[in-house]
């Protein structure tokens, strides 16, 4: 096919999509600034919910940790995908 | 107050039987009318309407009425309404005729009152999903299904030996809420269990679904978990072990997501991931979570079913299911990528979306009794969700490279199916007050807060970052993941043909040590009795006179003495 690369897939438009991801990960953080949020688990001497950024971080960092768990099981775990086929 | 009661689910089991003989243009007015006259039926039956039948010395309870059987049979209706529409021109009629046995049988299930009524339904649902994979017409799809039965035929043996025991310790076959305290309903937990995908035999979703045909999968997402999730809810509230279980069911799936390169695979890991997430909310068993068990079931049907169409139209047009050889495909379908988004932001639980008012009443449940870890890790799930499915799923089938595929659309009645549960997906998110109205117990909740709007963005952007991030490490490979599956299709398979190999050895042995009997046998015969044998020789008349001679002398002798 000649038609040309749409937009999302051309080289120079890449820099673009990373600073507008950017930019809205700015405008969700923004927020905390304001405002104050009530920790679950008071009574339990835990605010950790409650602290600055709490679920920006987290969220982060959960998932980063599951991508590397993921990984290392992948080690073990995956097989070529005929594995099973006679 | 006893009432003539029609079994609800009845209508499309019989029903399906008549799709094979009615002409093309009756098939669609009957495929589209019975989920629309079952779900009538079962918003028309008066509270506490039912129907005894006497059945060996026990009496059954096939139409019980209950809030929690009325929503879960209504959303099964509404299911089966938009599959039918889905399958209606492409799918074969085997397909459609089992499909709709299978959803009349969860509705049955929904309705039962005691545990034999539920265990015939329960076995009709293991028989029509089996059916369903099967219709798919392919050698993997008749195998996988023989797999799928085989794990079914397993839970139900466990389920039915628990209701035996049980009806024997006490004596009531009503289906009530138990305790796990006895063998027995330790059998009949593990038999719900089962069928709803919880550990070790978890893999038998993402090992059965994606073979089956493109609606057949957004059939089979829809039935047989939640049917289990309901039992589990009715029989099992409060159960703490239910806790653990639906956190490992959690993670098992993200991380087997994430792993998965087949598309629709991807998307049936994240059913046990979902159901997960419900099994969780039953183990913490109070009004709020139980609620939120049964709203998030609520949602999960339309999404998933959702994600599974937009897969299946992918697979349809293009006929091919992994990652590694789709991408790029919105720019020639942008409505199944826009369709295959919204279920993705539902799934995710994106504010205004369904997901949004529903999971949150899991996770407020866990907060409300304190329980901080599982709270936590609840929390961790939710950013993961929108990891493996969320974007994992949009991004590598209609996004990601450019395959240099342009399949067109799918054809109008997949269309419109679509179109109806992205509906529903954003309408139940924006106005949930409805679905909140008939959950089994009142709602005190409000989840449009700012501070629940803010936290949840940020923890769902935060996770779509780390998904950018770690893009290079999510890198597709044609690969699968061993799962507990390999122990019945490799282990096992294995074992056998070791086994059949020295069995064969010690016949051939044993066969030749036969055979080396008889020949002797028969080389002694020959030696005494064959032409020149001792006792076959030709013999002189002289010698046979002399012979007798001898007798008769002998005889003599022994006259006298």
């Amino acid at each position: 096919m000649s038609e040309k690369k749409h937009w999302l897939y051309r080289e120079e438009n890449r820099i673009k999509l990373w600073l507008i991801q950017l930019l809205i990960l700015a405008l969700a953080l923004l927020p905390e600034f304001f405002m104050h949020h009530h920790p679950h688990f008071e009574d339990q001497g835990m605010s950790i919910d409650a602290s600055w950024g709490f679920f920006t971080w987290y969220g982060f960092l959960t998932c980063a940790a599951m991508v590397a768990a993921a990984k290392i099981l992948g080690i073990f775990l995956k097989r070529k995908d005929t594995y099973y086929d006679e | 107050m006893s009432e003539f009661a029609f079994p609800p689910g009845l209508i499309m089991i019989l029903g399906a039987f008549l799709i094979p003989f009615v002409s093309d243009a009756r098939r669609s007015l009957l495929v589209m009318s019975l989920p629309i006259l079952t779900l009538a039926l079962v918003w028309l039956l008066p509270d506490g309407s039912n129907l005894q039948i006497g059945f060996l010395d026990y009496s059954l309870d096939p139409v019980r009425s209950s809030t929690e059987g009325r929503l879960f049979a209504t959303i099964f209706s509404i299911m089966a309404f938009a599959g039918g529409l889905y399958a209606l021109k492409q799918a074969r009629t085997i397909e459609l005729t089992a499909a709709f046995v299978y959803a009349g049988a969860a509705v049955g299930v929904t309705f039962a009152g005691d545990l034999i009524t539920l265990f015939i339904f329960w076995e009709i649902m293991a028989l029509g999903s089996t059916l369903v994979i099967w219709a798919a017409g392919t050698h993997s799809a008749y195998r996988a299904s023989m797999r799928y039965l085989l794990v079914h035929l397993l839970g139900g043996v466990i389920l039915m030996s628990g209701i035996v025991a049980y009806v024997i310790e006490t004596g009531s076959t009503q289906f009530v809420a138990m305790t796990a305290d006895s063998t027995a309903t330790w059998l009949i937990l593990a038999g719900f269990l089962v069928n709803a995908g919880a550990p070790p035999l978890s893999a038998w979703i993402a090992d059965a679904y994606p073979e089956a045909s493109p609606s057949g999968t957004v059939f089979l997402s829809a039935f047989t978990t939640k049917t289990a999730v309901f039992a589990l809810l009715v029989g099992f509230p409060g159960t703490e072990i239910l806790i653990w279980i639906g956190l490992y069911m959690v993670f098992y799936g993200i991380i087997y997501a994430l792993l998965e390169n087949d598309m629709r695979r991807i998307l049936a890991y994240s059913i046990v991931n979902q159901v997960g997430f419900m099994v969780t909310a039953i183990g913490i068993g109070t009004e709020m979570a139980l609620n939120g068990a049964a709203a998030h079931a609520f949602a999960h049907i339309i999404y998933k079913a959702l994600l599974l169409m937009s897969a299946g139209s992918v697979l349809m047009m293009t006929g091919k299911r992994k990652c590694t050889d789709l991408g790029g495909l919105f720019q020639s379908m942008p409505l199944t990528a826009f369709h295959g988004i919204v279920g993705a932001l539902a799934i995710s639980a994106f504010p205004f979306t369904s997901g949004f008012v529903t999971k949150s009443l899991e996770t407020s449940a866990a907060a409300h009794e304190g329980l901080a870890l599982v709270w936590m890790l609840l929390l961790a799930a939710s950013a993961g969700v929108f990891l493996h499915a969320g974007i994992k799923f949009p991004w590598f089938v209609f996004f990601q490279k450019d395959s240099g595929l342009r399949p067109p659309e799918p054809p109008v009645n997949l269309r419109m199916a679509m179109w109806i549960f992205s509906f529903l997906c954003i309408a139940i998110g924006i106005y949930p007050d409805p679905l909140y109205a008939i959950l089994p117990y009142a709602v005190d909740y409000q989840p449009y807060t700012i501070d629940h709007l803010v936290t949840q963005l940020q923890l769902l952007l935060f996770a779509g970052f780390a998904f950018f991030v770690m893009l290079k490490m999510m890198k597709r490979t044609l690969t699968i993941s061993l799962d507990f599956d390999w122990f019945y299709r490799k282990f096992f398979k294995e074992l056998t043909e070791e086994f059949s190999i020295h069995a064969s050895v010690a016949q051939k042995s044993m066969e030749r040590r036969m055979k080396n009997r008889v020949e002797s046998i028969i080389s002694n015969l020959y030696r005494h009795h064959g032409p020149t044998g001792i006792l076959s020789r030709v013999l002189s008349t002289g010698s046979m006179v002399m012979w007798v001679a001898i007798l008769l002398c002998l005889y003599l002798l022994s006259y006298y003495f």
